[in-house]
This record gives C-alpha cells, sequence and structure tokens, in this order.
C-alpha cells in the first residue's frame, strides 16, 4: 500500500463572504497579496517536507488556477522544488490539465526534469481540468476530449520513441521532437488519473491500464465505478486488483473529538461535501462542448428543473451521476439546489443564511465518510471500513484546506504520521492492498472463465447510510 | 417550437459528404436563410411573412442539432465553403441571402469569396468583425438562459421571445448546448470575429443591407458601421429600442425594409 499526503495549498486570506457570494473562481486577484502567498507556498512546501519526515510514502500535488482554492497554478514549479528538497518520497503529480497546457512538448520537459533532479520519483498524471480551468488559459472547452487525448500522446512519445520525429496532429503539430531531458523511470514514470467519477475518464483509464484515484467521492458510487473499471479491463483482457485504485479520503485528527471537528468543520469552505458547490458559478463549470453527451443530459435535466431536490449539478460534477450517488446524497444536494442556486440564481439567499448551511451540513458530510474526523484512535475504524470497501492500493490523506492555522495543520500531519499511518499501514498489509510499487497495473491475468472479480464492495457499509 | 406542417418542410441535400438537413417554406423565388449561433428558431412570423412571397431555404447548419458536422469544417470560412458548394451544386446562383448573427458572418464570409453568388445580401446584426469600440459579448461565459435574454432589449416584453425561450425543458437545453459546443468550435478564437474579413469584404460589389438594434447587447453597433465601411455601397439601418434580434423585436420594420430591399 502506498500511503500519501495531500492539500489544496489554499490562499487562506481570501474574504469569506465573497467566495459565498461568487464561488472560489472568478474573484478579482486585486484580494491576492503575494507576500502573504510566497509565504504560504513556502509553509506548504515545508509541510510536504514534515510528511516525508514523518513517514508518508507519497506527497501529491494538484493544479488549478484563477482560484483562492488552490494556489498550485503551475504545480511543476512546485514539484520541481520538491524534487530537489525532499528525499524519498514519491511526487504524484494528479494531474497535469493536459488540454490547457497549449505546448505538450514542453510539459513532457518539464516533467522530465522533475524525474530527474528526484531520481526518478514522479508520478505524472492527468486530467481535463475543470471548467473554469479553460477558460483561465482559454482552451477551447469544446476540444477538451481531442486535447487531452493527442496532449498525452504527444507527452508519450517524447518519453518513449527515439528522436528526431516529427508529429502532425489535429490539435498539435511539432516538425523537431528529441528532448534532451528524459524520464529516468522506463518506459517512463507511472501514470495515475485523478477523477470524480466520470465513467469516460474511468473506461480510458481501463484500456491505459492505468490506476485510477478518486477524489473524496461518495463511497457507494465509486464502488460502483470499480466495477465499470473491472468491466473495462476485463475487455482488455486483464483482471483488476487493488493496485488500479487510489482514494483520496479527508481526514483531521486532533487530541480530543472537540479540537479535530472544530477543525475540520473549516474544512466545508475547502471542498469536502457542500463545499464542491462553491468551487464556480455554472456558467464556469459548463463551459460549451466540455461535457460529454451524457453528462450534458444529466446537466440539463438539473437545470431545466432547478428547483427539484433530485440532486444539483454541482453535485453531479462533484461525484459522477449514477443513481446510487444521487441518492446517497440527497440530503446534501437539496442543500446545494437550495442554497447555491438561491445565491447564483433568480432569487437570492443570504450569504448568512447560505453558510449556516455550509457549516450545518457538517454532520451529513460526516456521516457519509466526506470528512473522517477525531483523535488518532477514533479515526481508524472508520478508515478501515474505507479501506475494507474501496481496497485501495494508493490512499491519499486529504486535509488542511479551509482557513486552518498553521500550528493545527502540522499538528494533523504529527499525529497522522506517527501514530495514523503506522496502523493504516498494517491495514493495508492484513487487507492485501498493493500499491502500483509492488503490482503492475494490468498484469493480473483474466481467469479462464473471462469472469472478472470485483475490487470493492458494499458489504462493509450495509446500514451505515440508513 | 412554433411549427406549422402547412408552411414549411425538410428535405435533405447531400453536399460534399455532409446530408444538409434544409428547411423549406414559401413560394417565389428562392431566399437562403442563414440561422444563428443557437441553431434554428423554428417558423417564426418573419419567416410566414417573408415566405409568402419566397421560398426560404433553411440549412440547418452542420454541428446545430441535426446536421451532423464534418471533421474538416473547423472555422467559419470552412462552413461557407460548404454552402458555396451547395449553391454550385445546386444551380442557384445567384441567390438572395439573409444571414443572422453567426449566420450572418457565414454569409459575409461566402461573399467575400465570391460576390457574384449572391444577388442581393442582408446581414441582420451579424458577428466576424471586431468592434473598435465596445466588445462582441461573451456567450461562452454565460448559460443558455442568459445569453438568451441578453439578445433581446427587453425579454420580458418580446412576445415572440417568451413564446420561444420562455420555457427551458431538458431536449431545449441540450439543443442549445449542441449549438453553444458547435460555435465554440467554430469561433472560440480568434472570438466570433476573423482579422481578415473586413479587407476580404472590400470586393463585395453586390448591393447589402446592415440591419442592426441600436442597442444590440451582443455585437455592438460600432461592428455594423465597420461592415458599412468596409462593402462598398451597402447601407445600415438601425432601429432605437432594440437588441440583438430585430426580427422579433422590431418585426414590422425589420419587415419593411427586408422586403422592400428584396424586392
Amino acid at each position: 500500500m502506498h500511503i500519501s499526503y495531500f492539500t489544496e495549498r489554499p490562499y487562506r486570506y481570501v474574504p469569506n463572504d465573497m467566495v459565498i457570494q461568487n464561488g472560489f473562481f472568478g474573484n478579482p486577484n486585486k484580494y491576492f497579496d503575494p507576500v502573504k502567498g510566497g509565504q504560504l507556498l513556502n509553509e506548504y512546501l515545508d509541510e510536504k517536507l514534515l510528511a516525508e519526515e514523518v513517514g508518508f510514502d507519497g506527497v501529491m500535488l494538484n493544479e488549478h488556477h484563477d482560484t483562492s482554492f488552490c494556489m498550485g497554478s503551475v504545480m511543476n514549479v512546485e514539484a520541481s522544488v520538491l524534487a530537489r528538497i525532499t528525499r524519498k518520497v514519491k511526487i504524484a503529480l494528479l494531474g497535469n490539465p493536459l488540454p490547457i497546457v497549449g505546448n505538450p512538448l514542453r510539459l513532457a520537459e518539464e516533467l522530465a526534469m522533475i524525474d530527474m533532479i528526484s531520481g526518478g520519483r514522479l508520478v505524472s498524471g492527468w486530467v481535463r481540468g475543470g471548467g473554469s480551468e479553460q477558460f483561465a488559459s482559454n482552451a477551447n472547452p469544446a476540444f477538451n476530449r481531442e486535447y487531452f487525448n493527442e496532449a498525452h500522446e504527444v507527452v508519450i512519445k517524447a518519453w518513449t520513441e527515439p528522436g528526431p520525429f516529427r508529429y502532425e496532429g489535429k490539435h498539435f503539430h511539432y516538425r523537431f521532437i528529441d528532448p534532451w531531458v528524459l524520464p529516468i523511470q522506463k518506459p517512463h514514470p507511472q501514470i495515475w488519473i485523478p477523477g470524480l467519477l466520470s465513467p469516460e475518464t474511468v473506461e480510458w483509464c481501463a484500456e491505459h491500464r492505468y490506476p485510477y484515484i478518486a477524489l473524496a467521492t461518495f463511497l457507494p458510487p465509486t464502488v460502483d465505478l470499480w466495477d465499470f473499471y473491472r468491466d473495462a479491463a476485463a475487455r482488455q483482457g486483464y483482471q483488476v486488483g487493488t493496485e488500479n485504485f487510489g482514494y483520496l479520503q479527508k481526514v483531521y485528527v486532533a487530541e480530543t473529538e472537540e479540537k479535530a471537528h472544530e477543525i475540520a468543520k473549516y474544512d466545508m469552505f475547502g471542498g469536502a461535501g457542500i463545499g464542491y458547490s462553491l468551487f464556480g458559478q455554472p456558467q464556469w463549470m459548463f463551459p460549451p462542448g466540455y461535457n460529454s453527451r451524457q453528462a450534458t443530459r444529466r446537466i440539463a435535466r438539473q437545470f431545466s428543473a432547478p428547483d427539484s431536490t433530485q440532486g444539483s449539478p454541482w453535485a453531479t460534477a462533484a461525484s459522477g451521476g449514477t443513481q446510487s450517488a444521487q441518492e446517497t446524497r440527497q440530503n446534501i444536494s437539496a442543500a446545494q439546489v437550495q442554497h447555491r442556486s438561491g445565491i447564483w440564481g433568480e432569487t437570492r439567499d443570504s450569504v448568512d443564511s447560505t453558510r449556516q448551511h455550509i457549516f450545518g451540513s457538517f454532520p451529513e458530510v460526516e456521516k457519509q465518510f466526506q470528512i473522517i474526523c477525531g483523535t488518532p484512535k477514533s479515526v481508524l475504524p472508520k478508515i478501515r471500513k474505507v479501506l475494507e470497501c474501496l481496497r485501495p492500493g494508493i490512499f491519499f490523506f486529504w486535509q488542511n484546506d479551509g482557513p486552518i492555522k498553521r500550528e493545527d495543520r502540522i499538528n494533523n500531519i504529527r499525529l497522522l504520521g506517527n501514530e495514523v499511518v503506522p496502523a493504516v499501514r498494517e491495514m493495508g498489509k492484513e487487507l492485501d492492498l498493493k500499491s502500483p510499487f509492488e503490482v503492475k497495473p494490468g498484469s493480473r491475468p483474466l481467469a479462464a472463465s473471462g469472469k472478472a472479480e470485483s475490487v470493492g464492495s458494499l458489504e462493509p457499509l450495509a446500514g451505515m447510510f440508513n | 417550437m412554433a411549427q406549422s406542417s402547412q408552411e414549411w418542410q425538410e428535405e435533405t441535400l447531400r453536399v460534399d459528404q455532409t446530408d444538409l438537413l434544409i428547411v423549406k417554406g414559401g413560394t417565389g423565388k428562392p431566399l437562403l436563410v442563414l440561422h444563428d449561433e443557437m441553431g434554428h428558431p423554428g417558423w417564426l412570423k418573419w419567416h410566414a411573412a417573408l415566405a409568402r412571397e419566397r421560398t426560404l431555404l433553411i440549412p440547418l447548419h452542420p454541428g446545430y442539432g441535426r446536421t451532423a458536422a464534418p471533421e474538416w469544417i473547423r472555422t467559419i470560412r470552412d462552413l461557407a465553403g460548404l454552402y458555396c458548394i451547395m449553391l454550385r451544386q445546386q444551380k442557384l446562383a445567384p441567390i438572395d441571402v439573409i444571414g443572422f448573427s453567426l449566420g450572418g458572418w457565414i454569409a459575409a464570409e461566402m461573399a467575400a469569396c465570391n460576390p457574384d453568388q449572391f444577388r442581393r445580401i442582408v446581414l441582420v446584426a451579424p458577428a466576424g468583425i471586431k468592434p473598435s469600440e465596445g466588445e462582441i459579448r461573451d456567450i461562452f461565459q454565460m448559460m443558455a438562459p442568459d445569453q438568451l435574454r441578453s439578445s433581446v432589449l427587453d425579454y420580458e416584453n418580446t412576445p415572440e421571445f417568451t413564446s420561444l425561450f420562455g420555457g427551458i425543458g431538458p431536449e431545449q437545453f441540450e439543443l442549445w448546448e449542441d449549438a453553444r459546443a458547435q460555435t465554440a468550435r467554430l469561433a472560440w478564437q480568434p472570438y466570433m470575429h476573423n482579422p481578415s474579413l473586413g479587407h476580404l469584404l472590400e470586393v463585395v460589389d453586390t448591393p447589402t443591407l446592415l440591419i442592426w438594434g441600436r442597442q444590440d447587447a451582443i455585437v455592438p453597433l460600432n461592428a455594423g458601421q465597420i461592415y458599412q465601411r468596409s462593402i462598398p455601397g451597402s447601407k445600415l439601418v438601425t432601429f432605437d429600442q432594440c437588441g440583438h434580434r430585430p426580427e422579433i423585436e422590431k418585426l414590422s420594420d425589420f419587415l419593411r425594409e427586408t422586403q422592400s430591399f428584396l424586392a
């Protein structure tokens, strides 16, 4: 089992009311102070060093643009620093937004250099980028999938095919590919794909034998999607294993239950549960042509009946759109529909009432395991449930989002490293959760019967969400 | 969608390798109608009025609704090229044309390519030229219902607007998203204009009428003035208290100007 540490690296000095009013994306950057931002970026780098020191196997970075939600606007810069200052941790970039980088050959070079400087510790993930990211880089959203596929091809070819050669695609054109920086890891660094349960992406992962990393999605639909991957893998002729799956789990620990809850509650502004709905307003989250036809159909249903409680467009974006997902999320998404649509739609809701609902849904978010918090001892049975249910070979502790003080962040990391990670590592051994560093993804043969077995199971959750 | 099967029917025309759906209605000399960036809105009052004297030919642009989009059409000029092929193949040239917004841009590209294929040109608030004052509204940073509302000056008091766009069902929403996605493919960057179009229009000596709402919030009137200067001898008619859709906002003025120009 591979155990990694992740935080969004938020800019913490953003006016809270403004985020509730507008969402994270699209606020004027006059509210951004680069001196404070620089201080924070250094603190986050130091926290990654601490994570290595206290025993995490890896650190993860991600990328977002034009938002106080996450300052990793060019995460390869952060990764370059980490490549030099860390010694053993894997550096997982989940992921570089392929459709918006514009020049995938340069991306291949940047990543190769990170792998070289780190001595072969890079894990390179790809994402499509959120809707807002397409605006932030002026990437045509209607070509998002095409850009993704083609940029991926350029990077892999640049890493694996001897140069110089020419590449002429639909969107990217190179007359001379011959990079004199190449990854140490052969044929190339491991590629993991993070996501929010888009079936199209899961299928693509299965085809490429890339592990899929679910970003703190609700557990029942995540199990469904594991099976979707299993079936797609079977069509490719292999049996999935724990090495094909990773999961991000929000975990907050402190010396007492009360303190842990007090801190974790602020994460409601950092992306957990209802917090997703704060990411960006719909015109930025759903740009034209960005979504697949099926996803557009789901959104169309929801936008055409904005007052219904069947689920909100934001909830769909956050956690896929399967039937069971909708059932599981009903309470949370109802709150989203009523209050986000209230703020951004025609019936104005007040900032205070929205704030109350965001914090008020914390018990529900905790019940759904969107956040696990408590003492190092009390969180373990819940983490074990997650491991039994999803059986991920890669497990990320995600925390320290929202307005959380530095000493609390450091305390979280220390307590996790000293008391939680060792116990979780033991669970991983006991449950035989093999990481992609132990078993090559896609290397397990399919049973002669052709029938593929599930990796995840809803059984450990029996009765929990009723 | 306001439809009457009495007044129009659909035909499929094979052009290049594209099965182009064409809405056809009316009687008299053909009039090519190029719809806007949200797709063919259905048979409206102005269609019915013009169809009394003209046979309207309304191709559903590839990628907008039910005509599939061929891979090779990547710009508005490509799309204009497809219609140039269609006119030649069907021996329709010289023909009268009326284009709305993005459809007006297509017509302008066709004229710049070969002005002789048109007898008269009516461009209603066409996109295609970057205004020097103001900006073409970024419709991609709006959801479809907001985009539509901002396309008229007063949506609550534009009767045909309400009957067309008032109810948002999921099917309608999907059609709009199809149209918006195809518009993004064709016109994301440079946004809704072609930097060379103004120069190329200088060859157009075909009689051209430009119609603009003075309060157009999508393509500012200034773009109309540049169009007018670019097309020698063209005439710019403006309506006060009117947005981007003169054909429904100022129906009688629109019909008077259009019918007299096309007569």
